[in-house]
C-alpha cells in the first residue's frame, strides 16, 4: 500500500504531479471542444430545419460522415491529412518548409466535428419540438428574423436540448482519451507512460479510470445545477 | 323558384406555385453544398487520379482480411455482451437494494470510463499477473490482444445493452404483468412471452445504435497491435506514406455503418408494421 502511494506521490519520484498535468489537459481539451461542437452543430442542425433543400443536404452529408466514422479514423484524417495539405500547399507556394500540427488543435478540431454532428442532431429534434406559432408569435410582434431566434426560440431550445447535450459531453470526456494517441499528454499518455516505467500498469490504468470516473461524478454534478439552474422559471410542481 | 343547377362547378384552378425567390438563404444553401460537394468530390478524385494498381494489389487483400477481423471483434463482443447483460439487466431490476446497487456500479463504471483505458487495463493489467492468470491456466487467453479486446468489449458493451434492455423492460405497462398474472402465468412465462417481446421492440432502435457504437469503437485494438481494418491501415500508412490509404479505410468503414443503419431502419419498419396507423 505503501509503495503505492509512493508511486502515486506528486513529488519528484512519483507520478501524481505528471497525472495531475494529464487531468488538465484532458479537462482543458474537452473544454476548447464544447463551444466548437456546439457552434458548428447548432448551425448544421439550422441548415438542416432550413426551407432550401440545398442546405438541408449539405447538414445531412455533413452528420453523415462525421457520424459514421470511427473517431480514431476522424482523428488521424484531421491529424495527417491537415499536416498533407498545409505541406502542398506551401510547396505550391514555392516554400519547402514543414509544419507540425499541433495534436491539441488536431484533437480539438477532430473532436469538434464528431461533436457538431451529434449534436445537430439533437439540436435538430428540440427545433422540431418548438411549435411555429413561437416564430409567427415573434415575427407578429415586429422582431426580426435574428431577434425572435435569439429573445425567443433560443431560450426554450436550450432546456429541450440540455439532457441530449449533457450526454453528448460525457461522450465527449472520453473521447478525449483518444487523442494519447496522436502524443498529447492527457491522462491516458501520462498513466501509460508511468505504467511502462514502473510496470505497475493494473495500478495506473486503474487510477486513469478512476480519473474518468471521478471526471464523469463531477460532471453530472454540474449538469444537475445547470438543470437546476435552466427550470428555475418552470411552474413549481 | 327552384332553380336546378344541371352544370357541374368547375373546381378552382389552384393558385400558381409561388416562384422561389433568389434569396440570402438560398445562396448560402447552394455556397455550403458546392463547399461540401468539392470537398468530398476533391477527396473521391484524388482517390481516383492516385490509383495505384501496385498499392492496390499490395493492400487490399490486407483490408479484407483486417475488414475480417473488425467483423469477427464485433460479433463476438456484442452476443458475449448480450449474453452477459441480460443478468444484469435483471440484478438492476432487483428488489434487492444490495443486488441493484451491485449492478449499478457495474453499469456506471463500464460507462463513465473511455474503453481506450478499459483494453489497457486489460491488455497491460494482464501481463502484470502472468504468474497468477498461469497457475490457473488463463495466461494463453490474456496473452492474445485480440482476446484481450474481446473480454473489454463485451465487459463494456454488457453495461450499455443492460441499461438498454432495462429501459426497455422498465417502458412495458405495470398492467401487462398484472394481466399476465391474471391468467396465470408465472412470471417467468409472463416475462418471456408478453413483456420481453414488448420490451424488445423499444430496444430495437438502441440497439442499433450499440451495434454501430461498437463497430467505430473497434477501431482503437489497432493501438494494441490487433491488425483490424484500423491495424492495417495505420501499417500501410506507415510504409507507404500515402494517405489514401486512410482514405480508403474512411471508405469502408462509412459504407459499413450506412448499410447496418439502413438494415435496421428496414428491420424497424417490419417488425413495427403492426403498430403503424397509417396504411
Amino acid at each position: 500500500m505503501d509503495e503505492m502511494l509512493a508511486l502515486l506521490s506528486l513529488s519528484d519520484t512519483g507520478w501524481g504531479d505528471e497525472i495531475v498535468s494529464g487531468v488538465g489537459v484532458t479537462i482543458s481539451l474537452a473544454l476548447a471542444t464544447l463551444p466548437l461542437g456546439l457552434l458548428i452543430g447548432f448551425f448544421v442542425a439550422l441548415a438542416k430545419q432550413s426551407e432550401e433543400p440545398t442546405l438541408r443536404l449539405a447538414g445531412n452529408i455533413y452528420t453523415t460522415v462525421f457520424r459514421g466514422l470511427p473517431e480514431l479514423l476522424t482523428l488521424f484524417l484531421v491529424y495527417f491529412g491537415a499536416q498533407i495539405g498545409i505541406r502542398q500547399l506551401l510547396l505550391a507556394m514555392g516554400s519547402e518548409t514543414t509544419i507540425e500540427i499541433n495534436s491539441f488543435l488536431a484533437g480539438m478540431v477532430a473532436l469538434g466535428l464528431v461533436f457538431s454532428s451529434f449534436s445537430s442532431e439533437v439540436f435538430l429534434s428540440a427545433f422540431r419540438a418548438i411549435p411555429r406559432g413561437q416564430y409567427e408569435g415573434g415575427y407578429a410582434i415586429g422582431l426580426s428574423r435574428f431577434q425572435t431566434m435569439r429573445l425567443i426560440i433560443l431560450p426554450q431550445l436550450i432546456r429541450i436540448a440540455l439532457p441530449g447535450l449533457s450526454n453528448l459531453w460525457m461522450i465527449l470526456l472520453k473521447d478525449t482519451a483518444l487523442v494519447s494517441v496522436i502524443g498529447l499528454s492527457d491522462i491516458i499518455r501520462q498513466t501509460g507512460i508511468a505504467a511502462r516505467v514502473t510496470k505497475e500498469a493494473f495500478l495506473f490504468f486503474g487510477v486513469a479510470c478512476l480519473l474518468y470516473l471521478a471526471l464523469a461524478i463531477l460532471s453530472s454534478i454540474a449538469i444537475g445545477a445547470i438543470n437546476h439552474w435552466a427550470a428555475r422559471g418552470d411552474a413549481p410542481r | 323558384m327552384t332553380a336546378i343547377v344541371n352544370e357541374r362547378i368547375q373546381p378552382a384552378l389552384p393558385p400558381p406555385p409561388v416562384r422561389r425567390r433568389w434569396n440570402g438563404t438560398r445562396t448560402t444553401g447552394w455556397i455550403a453544398l458546392a463547399a461540401m460537394v468539392s470537398l468530398l468530390g476533391g477527396l473521391s478524385l484524388y482517390l481516383i487520379l492516385a490509383w495505384d494498381s501496385e498499392l492496390v494489389a499490395k493492400y487490399a487483400p490486407k483490408y479484407w482480411k483486417g475488414l475480417q477481423i473488425t467483423l469477427g471483434l464485433v460479433a463476438t463482443s456484442l452476443v458475449f455482451g448480450a449474453a452477459m447483460s441480460l443478468p444484469v439487466a435483471m440484478a438492476r431490476l432487483s428488489p434487492n437494494r444490495a443486488v441493484g446497487a451491485l449492478a449499478y456500479s457495474y453499469v456506471y463504471l463500464f460507462r463513465g470510463t473511455p474503453l481506450l483505458a478499459q483494453v489497457f487495463l486489460v491488455y497491460y493489467g494482464a501481463g502484470e499477473f502472468r504468474p497468477e492468470l498461469q497457475s490457473v491456466g488463463l495466461w494463453g487467453f490474456f496473452r492474445d490482444p485480440w482476446n484481450c479486446a474481446v473480454f473489454a468489449f463485451a465487459l463494456n458493451t454488457a453495461a450499455y445493452q443492460a441499461e438498454i434492455l432495462r429501459g426497455a423492460i422498465q417502458s412495458v405497462a405495470k398492467g401487462q404483468w398484472e394481466a399476465a398474472e391474471a391468467l396465470g402465468l408465472t412470471r417467468l412465462q409472463a416475462f418471456r412471452k408478453i413483456i420481453l417481446p414488448q420490451a424488445l421492440i423499444v430496444a430495437l432502435r438502441p440497439y442499433g445504435n450499440e451495434i454501430i457504437l461498437m463497430l467505430k469503437g473497434s477501431a482503437i485494438v489497432a493501438i494494441i497491435t490487433v491488425l483490424d481494418l484500423m491495424g492495417e491501415t495505420r501499417r500501410a500508412y506507415s510504409r507507404s506514406f500515402d494517405f489514401q490509404t486512410y482514405l480508403w479505410a474512411a471508405v469502408v468503414y462509412l459504407l459499413m455503418v450506412e448499410t447496418i443503419r439502413n438494415i435496421w431502419e428496414r428491420l424497424e419498419k417490419h417488425l413495427t408494421r403492426h403498430l403503424r396507423r397509417d396504411g
